[in-house]
């Protein structure tokens, strides 16, 4: 969906770094990737090393970079730009009758507010302006802006770190307790929620890691505290991307 | 960072957590965090983790250590530097996030969940 913004700014000393956070490394993201057909770097973060380097909490995000190297804003909520010709997507056969809980997670998904035209107009200015724009933050602002973490939190990204590596050496269920402290350690965070919950096969075809809760028939077997509906529902879906900041 | 062991080349240490290990300390940009004994080369993890301050889970049964990151100031952020990123394509060729240095980068995290 980047591919034409990325395309405009490129020119213009502009580069995209896409980074795709799943365990499941290659077998979750390629689809994707080959879909979109990117001219940028695409890159695969199997242990969610952007949640540790740069405090990403969900999906999608972003964190500008200039040309020193120099952060000049951290980790915030990033609107996909319009994409002229449709979304690029891989190809779903959807079976002809949603499941109800799809038809609720849609209509929770439709809720979730981003800023886009704030957003990308502020990207422009900052590609055409650099330093003196004044969407690229200074040194001390992108600290103080960035996510709070405390021994705590740190702790439950070490877990989260043990659970992917153990769930990628095929000990799924001795890397659900791991997921289960990192998400009460840290439970702001939507994507260490949704990976693991994404690992769960609940039902089986294309929508397997879309279902992320309990199976209706026996809720009971569900190894997490929340689902992916009923989490989005507490906290609401308007609160889902906290509002962009100029 | 993820461990097979608990004695790890330094500079597989300075490459997974990012600090640098020197006579004055364990440094990130101009922060250095003082040792309680000079880091040797392997790194008995566990100490470096101790003074750093950097959590260590482990799973000894099945080999394996995590360390997480490090809590400075209470921020993700202990400076606005770019911390080198290095991760794999679909290929599993690795990219350095410094390789771009020169352009303006958006780093741009997306999940297929």
């Amino acid at each position: 969906m980047w591919q034409a913004l990325r395309n405009e700014l490129h020119p213009k000393g502009f580069e995209l770094v896409a980074v795709g956070l799943d365990t499941l490394g290659g077998a979750g993201c390629r689809a994707f990737i080959e879909a979109a057909k990117p001219q940028h770097p695409s890159l695969i973060d199997q242990h969610h090393v952007l949640a540790d380097l740069f405090g990403v909490i969900n999906i999608p995000s972003s964190v500008w970079i200039d040309e020193r190297g120099m952060i000049v804003r951290p980790a915030e909520a990033a609107p996909a730009p319009p994409q002229p010709g449709g979304p690029t997507g891989p190809r779903v056969n959807l079976p002809s009758e949603l499941p109800q809980r799809f038809v609720e997670i849609m209509g929770e998904a439709a809720k979730i507010k981003s800023d886009a035209q704030a957003y990308h107009d502020a990207l422009r200015d900052w590609v055409n302006n650099g330093s003196a724009s004044r969407f690229a933050l200074s040194p001390e602002e992108v600290v103080e802006r960035s996510r709070p973490r405390d021994n705590a939190k740190a702790l439950g990204h070490a877990h989260f770190a043990l659970a992917t590596q153990l769930e990628m050496d095929g000990h799924h269920d001795v890397a659900i307790p791991h997921f289960r402290e990192a998400h009460r350690l840290v439970p702001e965070s939507w994507t260490f929620r949704r990976q693991a919950w994404s690992l769960e096969k609940v039902i089986d075809g294309p929508l397997q890691r879309f279902w992320q809760g309990p199976d209706p028939t026996k809720p009971e077997a569900w190894p997490y505290d929340g689902d992916w509906l009923a989490d989005i529902r507490r906290e609401g879906a308007e609160n889902y991307n906290e509002p962009w900041r100029p | 960072m993820l461990l097979r062991s608990l004695r790890v080349s330094k500079r597989e240490f300075e490459a997974g957590t990012g600090w640098n290990l020197k006579p004055e300390g364990a440094c990130q940009g101009d922060i250095c965090i003082p040792l309680s004994k000079p880091a040797g080369d392997p790194v008995d993890v566990r100490q470096v983790a101790n003074d750093v301050g950097m959590p260590l889970v482990e799973s000894p049964e099945h080999g394996l250590w995590a360390l997480g990151p490090a809590s400075i100031g209470s921020r993700t952020l202990a400076s606005a530097e770019a911390p080198e990123l290095t991760l794999p394509d679909l290929d599993g060729k690795l990219f350095n996030l410094s390789s771009l240095r020169g352009q303006k980068v958006l780093l741009f995290a997306w999940a297929p969940y």
